[in-house]
C-alpha cells in the first residue's frame, strides 16, 4: 500500500488519497521544449486521476531521450531503464514474474522502429498488458538527430539531407500485429493524450500509443514533417474522446448515431464522437484502410485508432497463478520427494 | 566366398582365454531419419539392465534426414563411460560411409553388414558377419514401408546372439521404449526375434567380445544431461523461463516444460506456477530472464554459442545491474553456425567475460548428469546470492548423450533467495542504497517491484550507491570496485574443486565438464602402461579457488585438458595465476566435433613429458618443468 503524501493546502487527492507530488519524479534533464516532457505531465495526471498505486506501477524503458523519461515521473515507481530496443522483453520477463503489477513502457521512434523492431512486432502479437508509449520524433535526439525510421519520406534533416525512404507505420503495423489499443496523439494536445491514457489504464492488453513529440533541437524546423508546426495543421482528430472512469458516478447521456460507447475492461466508459468522418475503431480493417488512404493525403489521423476487448492478454493465454510467480513459497514451487523418486524409477 | 580367418593381434584379450569380456565399444552407422535410434536404445539399455557399466553416444550430423549417422555404445567392466576411440565392432548399415567405416577400423575388430554390400573383400584383418538385413525382416513385417525401419532391430538380435546380450533384456528395453505403441511394438519384436534366429542359425562366431551380467548398475538410473538440467530447474522451483530453440539445447527447455506441466500445476486453481516463452531470439529470451529476475522471480534460459553471443549485451546489463538469473550454455563446436550437432568446451572465455568494458560472470562446469542437476538447482541460488547472470557450462556430450548415474538426491536445503530486502532490515539499517555495500562482501540489499518497500530506479548507465544517475568518477570507480569485491565473495560461494592427490605424483592434470570423463581413464593409462603417477584437479566453477594454485603449486607440471583449440580455460587462468605457477601450465587440446577419449589425452601427456608409447618410462622422471 501506498502511504499519502502531504499535499499542498487545498491540494487535490485521488480516490487513494494520494495528491499529484506522489506522481512526480525527478527533474528532467531533456532539452527545454521537447515534446517528452509534457508527455511525462500527461502520465504523471492520468495516473493521479485514475488512482493507480505508485507501488504497484513499473516504468520499463529503452535506450534513448524518450527512454530517460521514466526518470522524470512518478518517482515512487520501480523503473528500469533496460537496453536499446530491448524494453519489451524485459517487460515481458517483469509481467511474467509478477502479473499484478502495471506496466507503462516508454520508447522511441529508434528505439522500437529500428533496433527494437523485432521486440515490437513480438510485443504487440502477444498483446502483454502495458501501456507502451511511442514518443515518436522522427529522428534520433541523443546521438544528433539522423533520421529515425518513422521519419516521413521527403522530409529533411537540419543539414538539408531528404529521406528518400518511406516511414513505418507503427499504429497500422500494431493494428495488424495483434495489439488490442492502438491510439496516436500529440505531445501538445494535453486534452486527447490524457483521455487516451486514462482509456489505456482501463484496458487489459497492449496499449500501444503513437505520440508525436517533435525534438526542439533536432527536427523542428521547416523540412521536418514532425515539428511542432506541421503537426498542428496536419492533426486530423477522428474523434472527440470523453472517458468515464468505472469509479466516477456520473450518468452517461449520449448520442447513438454519432457516438460511440466502449466498456473497458476495468469497468470505465470510453465514449468516441464521431465528427466529420466515418470512422469505427472497433472494425480492423476498416481502420486500417483509413490510415492508409489519410496518410497518402499527408494527413494524421490521431486519436484511438483501434480498440478490441475480446482477445485474451498474454498473461491469461500462459494461465498462471493470480500470485505473483516470484513470491510464491517453495512448497509450491518444489514438488515433493514423491515426485524426484517417480521420475527416478522411470530412468532405471 | 569364404571368410578369411582374421588376425587377432590389434586386440587385448588379458584373460587368455580367447574371449573379451565387457570391454568393447560398438558403432553402429546409419543414415540419420532411418529410425535407428529405438534399436539403438535398446541396445545401450539392454547392456544397461545386465549390470553392465554402459554409455551411448550419438554422432549425429546437423540434418534432419539422409546423412550419415553413428552411435557409439561403449561396455566397461572398470566404468569407463567416455568414449572410446577404438572401434570393436561395427555394425554397418549406411552404403554410403560403410567403405570408409571399415578401412578406419582396427585389426581385428568385427564388422556386421548388409551383405549386399560385399564389404569383406576390403580387408582380411577383420571378422565379418554379413547379414541379408531385408531378407530377415521380410517375414516379421509384412508393411514393406515398415521394413526399412525394423532392419535396425534386425542388427539388435543379431548382436544379441553375438555378443550374448540376453534375447529377453532387449524384449524388457524395446517394451519400455514402445511401451505405448503396441503395434510398432510387436513388429518391432518380430524383427529383433528374427534377427537373433538368423544369427543363430546362419553365422558361426568367430570374435572373442563378449557380454556377462555383472552388478555394477544396480540401482542405476540413465539420463541425458539436458533432462538433468531440466530437473534441476524443476527442483529449484523455477518460475519463468524463456527460450529460443537452438540445438544442442532445445531438448533441455522441452523436458522442462514436460516436468513443468505434470508436476507445477496448482491443485486449488488449476493453473500453472509458472510460465514459459519461446522468445522471439535468445536476446529476448535473456531479457525476459533479466526482466523476471529484477521482478524477483526464479527465471532461467537454456541456450549454446551463437546463442551466448547474442545476449552478451544483456548478460553486461545483468552484471551491471546486477540481476539473478540463470543460463545453461550447451556448449557446440566451432565459431559462427560451426558444428550444431558436435560437441566442444569452446564458451568458457567468451562467457567467463561477455559483453563490453569490464565484465566478469560465474561459470559452473557440469561433468556429469548429476552434477548438472545438482548444479542447475544451486545456480538459482548463486544468481540470487550475488545477484548476478550465473551460467551453466554443459556441452552437446553431457547435454544430449545417455550417462548412467546413480539417482539423484532430493535437495537438502530450502532455496537461497539471497539479500532481500525486508522491513526489520530496513528499521535496522536506518537508510537503504541500492548499491550500498553494508556488509562488506560488495552484495548490497535490493527490493522488487511490487514489495512495498522502497522503489529504485534500474539502469545500465552509470550510478551512485542510491541508484541515481552519476558520471563522477568517483562514484564510478567505487562501484566497478564493489563489483570486483563481489566477485571475489563469489569465489567463497562456488562449488570448490575436486582434489585427487597422489603422493607420488610429480605430474598434475587438471580437467572439467566433460573432458573428465576421458581424464580419469587416461590417468589409469598412464600409471598402468607408463608407470606415470598424476594427481587430478577436477574445476567445478570459475572464479577459480585458491585451491587451483595450490595444486598448480605441489606439482611439477600441471596438464589443462579442455575440449576447444585455443586452450581457454588455461588462459583463465593465466590471467590471474602468479608467474612462476604459469611457467608449470602445459596444455592438451581437442577439438575434432567428437567427445574426447582417453588415449588422446594419454598420447598427448606422453609426447609433451619426452615419452614414447612404445617406451614406458617411471614415475616422475621425464623432463622437468619449463
Amino acid at each position: 500500500m501506498a502511504t499519502p503524501t502531504t499535499t499542498a493546502p487545498g491540494g487535490k487527492t485521488n480516490r487513494l488519497g494520494l495528491g499529484v507530488q506522489s506522481y512526480r519524479g525527478g527533474k528532467s534533464t531533456l532539452c527545454a521544449g521537447c515534446g517528452h516532457n509534457a508527455i511525462s505531465e500527461r502520465i504523471i495526471d492520468a495516473f493521479f486521476e485514475m488512482g493507480i498505486d505508485p507501488q504497484r506501477v513499473i516504468k520499463m524503458s529503452g535506450i534513448g531521450c524518450s527512454s530517460k523519461s521514466p526518470a522524470y515521473f512518478m518517482g515512487g515507481s520501480h523503473g528500469f531503464n533496460s537496453v536499446h530496443g530491448r524494453m519489451p522483453s524485459v517487460a515481458t520477463g517483469a509481467l511474467l514474474a509478477n502479473r499484478q503489477l502495471i506496466a507503462i513502457g516508454v520508447t522511441g521512434d529508434g528505439d522500437t522502429g529500428a533496433i527494437g523492431i523485432g521486440q515490437f512486432v513480438h510485443l504487440m502479437r502477444r498483446n502483454l498488458p502495458i501501456i507502451y508509449v511511442l514518443e515518436d520524433n522522427g529522428c534520433y535526439g541523443l546521438t544528433k538527430g539522423q533520421f529515425s525510421p518513422t521519419a516521413d519520406i521527403g522530409s529533411t534533416l537540419k543539414n538539408g539531407v531528404v529521406n528518400d525512404l518511406p516511414p513505418i507505420d507503427t499504429c497500422a503495423l500494431a493494428i495488424q500485429l495483434g495489439a488490442t489499443f492502438v491510439a496516436r496523439s500529440f505531445s501538445g494536445d494535453k486534452k486527447q493524450l490524457l483521455a487516451i491514457l486514462k482509456a489505456a489504464l482501463s484496458h487489459r492488453g497492449t496499449c500501444m500509443i503513437d505520440v508525436i513529440s517533435p525534438c526542439v533541437t533536432f527536427n523542428d524546423h521547416d523540412g521536418s514533417t514532425k515539428s511542432y508546426s506541421y503537426v498542428k495543421d496536419h492533426d486530423e482528430p477522428l474523434g472527440d474522446i470523453a472517458f468515464v472512469p468505472f469509479f466516477e458516478d456520473i450518468d452517461i447521456d449520449y448520442e447513438a448515431g454519432t457516438t460511440k460507447a466502449v466498456t473497458m475492461h476495468d469497468g470505465s466508459t470510453l465514449l468516441l464522437h464521431k465528427l466529420e468522418r466515418d470512422y469505427d475503431p472497433t472494425d480492423k480493417v476498416g481502420s486500417l484502410t483509413v490510415l492508409h488512404a489519410m496518410g497518402m493525403k499527408g494527413e494524421l489521423p490521431t486519436g484511438i485508432l483501434y480498440v478490441e476487448q475480446e482477445r485474451p492478454h498474454f498473461l491469461d493465454l500462459l494461465n498462471t497463478v493470480d500470485e505473483p510467480l516470484a513470491s510464491l513459497p517453495v512448497g509450491r514451487v518444489r514438488p515433493p520427494k514423491a515426485v524426484l523418486d517417480e521420475i527416478m524409477e522411470g530412468l532405471r | 566366398m569364404p571368410t578369411p580367418e582374421p588376425v587377432l593381434t590389434g586386440r587385448l584379450d588379458p584373460s587368455g582365454t580367447g574371449r573379451i569380456v565387457n570391454d568393447f565399444s560398438i558403432q553402429v552407422a546409419t543414415v540419420n531419419g532411418s529410425g535407428s535410434q529405438t534399436a539403438n536404445l535398446v541396445l545401450l539399455r539392454s547392456i544397461f539392465q545386465m549390470g553392465v557399466p554402459v554409455s551411448g553416444k550419438n554422432l549425429f550430423p546437423s540434418n534432419i534426414a539422409g546423412l550419415p549417422t553413428w552411435y557409439t555404445v561403449r561396455a566397461n567392466r572398470h566404468g569407463y563411460i567416455g568414449r572410446k576411440k577404438e572401434v570393436d565392432i561395427l555394425v554397418a548399415m549406411n552404403a554410403e560411409t560403410a567403405r570408409e567405416d571399415v578401412l578406419a577400423l582396427g585389426a581385428g575388430a568385427v564388422v556386421v553388414y548388409d551383405d549386399w554390400l560385399d564389404l569383406q573383400s576390403l580387408r582380411d584383418d577383420l571378422i565379418f558377419y554379413p547379414v541379408p538385413f531385408d531378407r530377415v525382416a521380410a517375414p516379421a513385417v509384412t508393411d514393406s514401408r515398415l521394413r526399412r525401419l525394423a532392419r535396425n532391430m534386425v542388427y539388435d538380435g543379431v548382436l544379441s546372439w553375438l555378443l550374448g546380450i540376453d534375447l529377453d533384456e532387449m524384449r524388457h528395453a524395446l517394451r519400455r521404449q514402445l511401451a505405448r505403441k503396441p503395434k510398432a511394438l510387436a513388429m518391432n519384436l518380430a524383427a529383433l526375434e528374427a534377427g537373433f534366429a538368423f544369427a543363430g542359425e546362419s553365422l558361426t562366431k568367430r570374435d572373442p567380445f563378449a557380454v556377462e551380467p555383472m552388478n555394477a548398475t544396480a540401482g542405476m538410473i540413465m539420463m541425458d544431461g539436458n533432462a538433468a538440467a531440466a530437473l534441476g530447474c524443476l527442483m529449484a522451483g523455477v518460475t519463468v523461463v524463456a527460450w529460443y530453440p537452438i540445438t544442442p539445447s532445445s531438448s533441455l527447455c522441452e523436458t522442462l516444460i514436460g516436468y513443468l506441466r505434470k508436476y507445477r500445476m496448482d491443485p486449488v486453481s488449476g493453473k500453472a506456477t509458472f510460465a514459459v516463452v519461446q522468445a522471439e531470439d535468445e536476446i529476448a529470451a535473456l531479457g525476459m530472464v533479466m526482466g523476471a529476475g529484477w521482478a524477483g522471480a526464479r527465471a532461467m534460459t537454456a541456450t549454446s554459442g551463437p546463442g551466448i553471443s547474442l545476449m552478451a549485451e544483456f548478460s553486461g546489463l545483468g552484471y551491471f545491474v546486477e540481476l539473478p538469473g540463470v543460463i545453461v550454455d550447451v556448449q557446440r563446436a566451432g565459431p559462427s553456425t560451426g558444428l550444431p550437432t558436435r560437441t566442444m568446451q569452446g564458451d568458457l572465455a567468451s562467457t567467463a567475460w561477455l559483453s563490453h568494458g569490464d565484465t566478469r560472470h560465474v561459470l559452473l562446469l557440469p561433468s556429469s548428469v548429476q552434477e548438472i542437476y545438482e548444479m542447475t538447482n544451486s545456480a538459482f541460488d548463486l544468481a540470487e546470492q550475488l545477484q548476478t547472470p550465473v551460467f551453466v557450462m554443459s556441452d552437446l556430450d553431457l547435454g544430449m548423450n545417455m550417462w548412467m548415474s546413480p539417482p539423484f538426491p532430493y535437495p537438502d536445503t530450502l532455496p537461497v533467495r539471497g539479500k532481500l530486502l525486508t522491513a526489520e532490515k530496513l528499521q535496522e539499517l536506518g537508510s537503504w542504497g541500492r548499491y550500498r555495500d553494508v556488509d562488506g562482501d560488495g552484495i548490497p540489499y535490493r527490493t522488487v517491484p511490487g514489495d512495498g518497500l522502497p522503489a529504485y530506479f534500474a539502469r545500465g548507465s552509470g550510478h551512485n550507491e542510491q541508484a541515481l544517475y552519476s558520471e563522477r568518477q568517483g562514484d564510478w570507480v567505487r562501484n566497478m570496485d564493489r563489483l570486483a569485491r563481489k566477485f571475489e565473495t563469489a569465489r567463497a560461494l562456488v562449488p570448490p574443486p575436486e582434489v585427487s592427490l597422489d603422493p607420488e605424483a610429480h605430474v598434475g592434470v587438471i580437467a572439467f565438464g566433460t573432458s573428465h570423463w576421458g581424464t580419469v581413464e587416461s590417468r589409469d593409462q598412464l600409471r598402468r602402461e607408463h608407470g606415470i603417477a598424476t594427481s587430478y584437479l577436477r574445476l567445478r566453477a570459475y572464479p577459480f579457488t585458491p585451491a587451483l594454485a595450490a595444486f598448480i603449486q605441489r606439482h611439477d607440471r600441471v596438464y589443462v585438458i579442455e575440449q576447444n583449440r585455443d586452450g581457454q580455460m588455461l588462459a583463465l587462468m593465466r590471467a590471474e595465476l602468479d608467474a612462476p605457477l604459469i611457467a608449470k601450465l602445459r596444455s592438451v587440446r581437442h577439438y575434432d566435433g567428437l567427445p574426447l577419449d582417453a588415449r588422446t589425452i594419454t598420447d598427448d601427456v606422453l609426447r609433451q613429458e619426452g615419452v614414447t608409447a612404445a617406451a614406458p618410462v617411471a614415475a616422475g622422471i621425464a623432463s622437468g618443468g619449463q
